[in-house]
């Protein structure tokens, strides 16, 4: 695993925004790989900077507003050239991303029903991803619209394609999205939240419609979510954020078996188990509120809501530490003074039980 | 479509009868005759102009004769004050507005479109504040401002400024009209009596419009389907000129066609000013003399445009909206 080079890898990213009370850090110093064919989950509560983050990738934020500060950098590689310079992202020119978005770097949104453009059909939303970035003539594009749109499993799709949007249900427009994002067969396919519109049925088939895709493509995913058992389904590793600051990440096995933070504990806390019966009941929800930007905290960011905090956590933050030990993997870390071990994890999840 | 619009159009024929008998009605509360010929007329003369006029027959009698003109379009019957047909009235006034008002238009709707589009574009940069501030600043000065300016530096003090000699169209006419079409094209009327009313009518709608597509354009930009595109790879201006103003279209075509029917009505104040005999003074002039026949065929036609206005408007939306369904 060690010698794998990560398609792409973002180090030390921080995204800054000028509001009218001053410049708020939304992603704040992070620093992830994403491998081809693996699906790196990014989760955390509303707000935490995950979908800042993936607009920053693909540097969609607003050009006046926001900005990322000195020693950021994306370097994305070529799945298919791979001896070729890996370019950064995050010094690259607007001309340069036009070519890198929806050709190298896709991405898809959590709203289907409002992502695509009313009044062009889906083939042609479809076809103009095509014609940005590919020579094919029109009748190659057609046929690789329908071809496309049999992928994502559209039944009919040499009909659909010249359909609206409004003609078809949501489940059918994310699958329009994503036959868009993949059209050009990009190396990373970052995912904001794809399902969190959809019915649990329908969420099901899309992320595995997702998985299936990424496998056949061996498309590296970067899954957005505040579902941990989304992550469960399908993510390899995980990386959880907490008010702009990754503070715990691993293999979704590690995370799952010993979370070390409490922030993901608590989070592991509240996801309902299949085969446990959970109807009727409530989740342990995490009480209180993510700490706004303009008023962070001087010491560790979940101090707040923390059942484990001490002194030292108001005083000082903590790091992002390697976490060592039996069986972790090399990026294994996590941000807290005094992260779980495992009988702390244990003791989380029955306290957490008999809260129940 | 075709379903749909003659259905639309057969809805439509009660509310068309039901405005023509207001409109008669509303003409008839006061004697037209005797407004007509003044207080000093004799009983004698205007019982006989009465009759003469068949205004003595029952209203429902004269609703029948006056409909029966509307659906033969028969628009023979005689101004009182021109002793012309009113169809002959109408259809000389016709054309001196279009003149004016078909060229302000679209010369007002596609300038505000670029500019708002150029605004949106820019938003919240110095150019955008700075065009916005001239659109309020074009909106609040007073039409009479506009008119008594242009007719002075553009009729006037410009053409002497440049030295433009006598007989060139470029010399602006403040008053009057030649017919453009007369014995074949005559571009060089319209450009003496029309291009200046047509600039001035521009500036005068521009700032309000402008403002108003810019709005439409902004909140398009906000749209997550901008996001979509942009993720695709599309360039800025791709996004601007492809996928906002398709989405635009909608509101862009009702403010135009809320303005249709006036392109035939004209504008009363250019054509005041500048004393053109378009339709905008003649009905004027009517209501002044009392015009009763002129009066209640222009209401019925302007009434008529009205109707067609809104059918069109909607086989318009269909054709840019997919989600729009006639039926
Ligand atoms: N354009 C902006 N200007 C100022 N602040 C912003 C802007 N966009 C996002 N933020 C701030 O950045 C922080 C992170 O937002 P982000 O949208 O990334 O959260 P998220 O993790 O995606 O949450 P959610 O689950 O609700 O999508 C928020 O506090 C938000 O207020
Ligand atoms: S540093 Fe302290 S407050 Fe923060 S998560 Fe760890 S234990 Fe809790
Ligand atoms: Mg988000």
């Amino acid at each position: 695993m060690a010698e794998r080079q990560p398609i792409l890898q973002v180090r030390n990213l921080s995204t800054c925004f000028r509001t009218d009370r001053g410049v708020v850090t939304a992603v704040d110093d992070v620093s992830f790989d994403v491998y081809s064919g693996e699906t790196l989950g990014i989760v955390g509560e509303s707000g935490c900077g995950k979908t800042v983050t993936s607009k920053s990738i693909m540097r969609l934020l607003p050009e006046r507003t926001s900005f990322l500060k000195q020693g950021s950098s994306m370097l994305l590689r070529s799945a298919h050239r791979p001896q070729e310079p890996a370019m950064d992202l995050a010094t690259a020119e607007e001309r340069v991303m036009r070519q890198v978005r929806g050709a190298r770097v896709a991405m898809i949104f959590q709203e289907p029903m409002t992502s695509l453009n009313p009044v062009f059909t889906v083939g042609w939303q479809i076809d103009e991803a095509l014609r940005y970035h590919t020579d094919l003539d029109a009748a190659g594009r057609r046929k690789r619209v329908i071809e496309m749109l049999k992928l994502v499993e559209i039944p009919n799709a040499e009909k659909r394609a010249d359909e609206y949007p409004h003609q078809l249900s949501g489940g059918m427009r994310q699958r329009v999205m994503i036959a868009i994002a993949l059209c050009c067969e990009p190396d990373v396919l970052i995912a904001d939240e794809p399902t969190t519109a959809l019915d649990v049925t329908i969420q099901a088939q899309i992320l595995k419609l997702m998985d299936d895709l990424r496998r056949r493509l061996s498309t590296a995913i970067v899954l957005i979510t505040h579902n941990l058992g989304v992550v469960a389904q399908v993510c390899d590793r995980v990386m959880v954020m907490y008010a702009g600051r990754v503070v715990e990440q691993g293999t979704v096995h590690e995370i799952f078996r010993s979370a070390a933070h409490p922030y993901t504990a608590a989070l592991l806390g509240s996801i309902p188990k299949a085969g446990r019966k959970e109807h009727g009941r409530r989740l342990p929800i995490i009480p209180g509120i993510v700490p706004g930007l303009l008023e962070l905290p001087s010491g560790c960011r979940f101090a707040d809501r923390c059942t484990y905090k001490q002194a030292r956590c108001t005083a000082e933050e903590p790091k992002l530490d390697a976490v060592t030990g039996p069986g972790a993997a090399p990026d294994r870390a996590v941000r807290c003074h005094y992260p779980l071990g495992a009988a702390a994890v244990a003791s989380a999840s029955s306290s957490a039980s008999a809260a129940r | 479509m075709y379903a749909y619009i003659f259905r639309k159009l057969l809805y439509n024929v009660p509310v068309y009868l039901g405005i023509i008998l207001f409109v008669m009605v509303a003409l008839r509360v006061n004697d037209p005759v005797m407004a007509y010929l003044g207080k000093s007329a004799s009983p004698e003369s205007i019982a006989a102009m009465r009759s003469e006029m068949g205004l003595d027959r029952p209203l429902i009698s004269q609703y029948g004769t006056f409909l029966g003109r509307v659906v033969t379009l028969d628009f023979s019957e005689r101004s009182w004050e021109q002793k012309r047909p009113v169809g002959d009235i109408l259809g000389r006034a016709v054309w001196p507005s279009l003149a004016i008002t078909v060229p302000a238009l679209i010369l007002s709707t596609l300038t505000a479109i670029s500019i708002a589009l150029l605004s949106a574009y820019w938003r919240g940069t110095l150019t955008d504040r700075t065009l916005m501030f001239a659109a309020v600043l074009g909106m609040s000065v007073s039409l009479l401002v506009y008119v008594v300016l242009g007719q002075y530096f553009g009729a006037y003090w410009l053409p002497e400024k440049l030295g433009i000699p006598d007989g060139s169209p470029l010399r602006f006419a403040i008053s009057g009209y030649e017919p453009v079409v007369a014995e074949g094209l005559r571009p060089d009327n319209w450009l003496r009596y029309c291009l200046l009313p047509v600039i001035i009518t521009v500036v005068l709608t521009i700032g309000y419009d402008t403002r108003f597509y810019r709005a439409v354009m902004v909140e398009e930009c906000n749209r997550d389907y901008i996001v979509t595109a942009r993720a695709k790879g599309a360039s800025k201006p791709k996004i601007m000129f492809v996928h906002m103003l398709k989405n635009a279209m909608i509101p862009i075509i009702t403010h135009v066609m809320i303005t249709l029917p006036f392109l035939i009505t004209g504008s009363i104040v250019m054509e005041t000013y500048f004393r053109i005999p378009g339709m905008g003074q003649t009905l004027i002039t009517a209501i002044n003399s009392k015009d009763f026949p002129v009066i209640q065929a222009f209401t019925a036609v302007f009434a008529a445009i009205f109707i067609l206005t809104n059918i069109l408007t909607d086989v318009l939306y269909a054709l840019v909206d997919p989600r729009v369904r006639l039926s």
